[in-house]
């Protein structure tokens, strides 16, 4: 079970969260808005819940990893880094201009706190497993948390990966999917079908779980699990079932809002929708 | 007869030489190990070694991985594959972040021989020298490479080096000096300059005999390191000798010819001719039958040579 105020805090801080997604894109005036709301409640707890890391030395050899493979969300994870400690605030609307640490998608030299340098799809999870085998190596504990995206899955370097994960028995690796459903050109079931994503996991030799990716109370043991499951030699999946746009009524489930930042005026309504 | 090794098989045996002091070293391989040589490493390190099956893309992005928790990977596959099919995982996975990731890719040019274009790489200089990042060298003979193999072992970032599945000539004596970016003048002259790579060293200097039997005197280049380029030399060379060959395994598009033009023609314009492949796709047969067949021998170099002194200002 989750405490009550644990929910209550990452509920408020993934309203902060948002907010300064929805003000950085729209200083940008580009970048992915719709990833970046349906990733937000898992970035969130994994930063403010789930990971060991340290802000004031985020070399620390003992830290969790996350890898975002799906690098067009990464407003959400510069939103929790900078509000984790690992860069100032006032950064945040830097992003995308011109010489700022915080680039369209991650870069790893140029940002604090940002673990691989992703953007171009499907190469994450292969990072990750490698992470994971070098930790295996030294002999560190860490756990390895890896988002993907769902149109992210038509890419068979996943799917190598997948093998590879299980086949070395990577039980420190946990992937997320960010199952929203849909992509830039429409729904992922339209564009190239994935299902079944259940099954499909499995037969890669998977743990699978299948949460609301919007529900702390599902979040958290999810995610957490990972941590039980030393022993366990097999790497684990939570697909995530979540909603493009979440939060902010008219970008939800909106396909145009996956590559396009909230304009003045929306940017004016999601914000009082938010309550700030 | 001349001594002959293979830089593949150097490689695979220094390797393991190099991890018996080195514990942070690990090697991938995508079902290659007995080709490229890395089976040596997997017998003694089996904890070490990662065969990740026919996916070099994944193999490129795993071996990112290992490098971010502070390993040197060694990551072999075909010079097709890990230059081609991977392309876009070395840019975005390892070139990008700058990682130490070493890949030593073998087969690579026409001399891969029998399997034909789908095994013979002859973009693969061009492939990587155009990455930012990315340093790019191909060692003259089987010694070199070691010296090249503990260059890139001591140099943080990104590397390709190609291997050879053809034995060849040994024209470096054990210890021979190699540094990154540093061209060896290893046969002087004063007429024309032959700045070749790879297997097309030993030809040179065979070509530089040809030449010296009708009185012109050839100056020869190892140009090992094809990125980061000898600017300085190459300068130097076309002051002093007003005329330059180049030779490589390799498409002469993108490649060494492309690279030596890039600083003479910016630099110091002198006449230059490419010996290379002239942008075909080639065919099976046996590695010395292809190199015969596409021009690529000290014969070859020397007609080269002669036409482009006619054009020497």
């Amino acid at each position: 079970m989750v405490k009550k105020e644990d929910i209550d805090r990452l509920k408020e801080t993934a309203r902060l969260m948002r907010i300064n997604i929805l003000k950085m894109l729209n200083s940008a005036k580009s970048g992915h808005t719709g990833g970046s709301l349906s990733a937000t409640d898992i970035i969130t707890a994994l930063y403010f819940h789930v990971l060991r890391h340290n802000p004031k030395y985020p070399p620390w050899s003992e830290r969790d990893r996350f890898v975002l493979s799906k690098g067009h969300a990464t407003p959400a994870l510069y939103s929790a880094l900078a509000m984790c400690g690992y860069f100032d605030a006032a950064e945040l609307t830097t992003l995308r201009k011109l010489n700022s640490s915080l680039q369209g998608h991650p870069d790893m030299r140029k940002t604090r706190g940002i673990e691989t340098t992703s953007g171009s799809l499907g190469q994450g999870l292969s990072v990750a497993n490698g992470i994971a085998m070098g930790l295996r190596l030294e002999g560190l504990k860490s756990n390895v948390y890896v988002m993907l995206g769902d149109g992210e899955l038509q890419e068979g370097q996943i799917w190598e990966a997948a093998m590879t994960a299980a086949h070395y028995k990577l039980g420190k690796v946990t992937a997320i999917v960010d199952n929203n459903g849909l992509q830039i050109d429409g729904a992922v079931k339209d564009v190239m079908g994935i299902e079944p994503l259940y099954d499909k996991w499995k037969a890669f030799g998977w743990d699978v779980q299948i949460i609301d990716g919007h529900n702390f109370e599902e979040i958290i043991p999810a995610l957490e699990s990972a941590k039980t499951r030393i022993v366990n030699d097999k790497p684990s999946v939570i697909i995530a079932k979540t909603i493009k746009g979440k939060g902010v009524s008219f970008f939800e489930g909106v396909v145009k809002y996956h590559g396009t930042p909230p304009a003045d005026d929306e940017l004016k309504r999601a914000l009082k929708e938010l309550g700030a | 007869m001349t001594e002959t090794l293979g830089t593949r098989n150097v490689y695979g045996e220094f390797l393991v030489k190099l991890a018996r002091t080195n514990k942070d070293i690990v090697a991938l391989d995508a079902d290659l190990s007995s080709s490229t040589m890395t089976k040596l490493f997997a017998a003694e390190f089996p904890d070490r070694f990662f065969n990740m099956g026919v996916s070099e893309q994944d193999m490129m992005g795993t071996a990112a991985g290992l490098a971010l928790t502070g390993k040197i990977p060694f990551a072999s596959t075909f010079a097709i594959f890990a230059a081609g099919r991977a392309w876009e995982q070395v840019r975005q996975s390892i070139a990008y972040p700058k990682l130490n990731v070493k890949i030593v890719a073998s087969h690579g040019g026409i001399s891969v021989g029998e399997d034909g274009v789908s095994h013979q790489m002859t973009e693969d200089l061009g492939n990587m020298r155009i990455i930012p990042n990315m340093t790019v060298i191909v060692p003259a003979d089987g010694i070199e490479i070691k010296e090249i193999m503990k260059a890139a072992l001591n140099t943080d970032g990104p590397f390709y080096i190609r291997t050879s599945r053809v034995k060849s000539p040994v024209i470096f004596s054990d210890g021979a000096s190699f540094e990154i970016g540093r061209g060896n003048v290893i046969r002087e002259g004063s007429d024309i300059t032959i700045i070749a790579l790879g297997l097309m060293v030993p030809e040179s200097l065979e070509a530089a005999e040809l030449l010296k039997s009708k009185g012109i005197s050839a100056r020869v280049v190892n140009m090992s390191t094809l990125k980061p380029i000898d600017r300085d030399l190459i300068i130097s060379c076309a002051r002093e000798t007003g005329a330059i060959v180049t030779a490589e395994e390799h498409s002469i598009i993108g490649g060494l010819g492309s690279a030596v033009c890039e600083v003479v023609s910016e630099n110091y314009p002198v006449p230059v001719k490419m010996i290379g492949i002239r942008d075909m796709f080639c065919m099976s047969g046996t590695g010395d039958e292809l190199l015969d067949y596409y021009g690529l021998r000290s014969t070859d170099i020397a007609r080269a040579s002669e036409d482009v002194l006619t054009k020497k200002g």
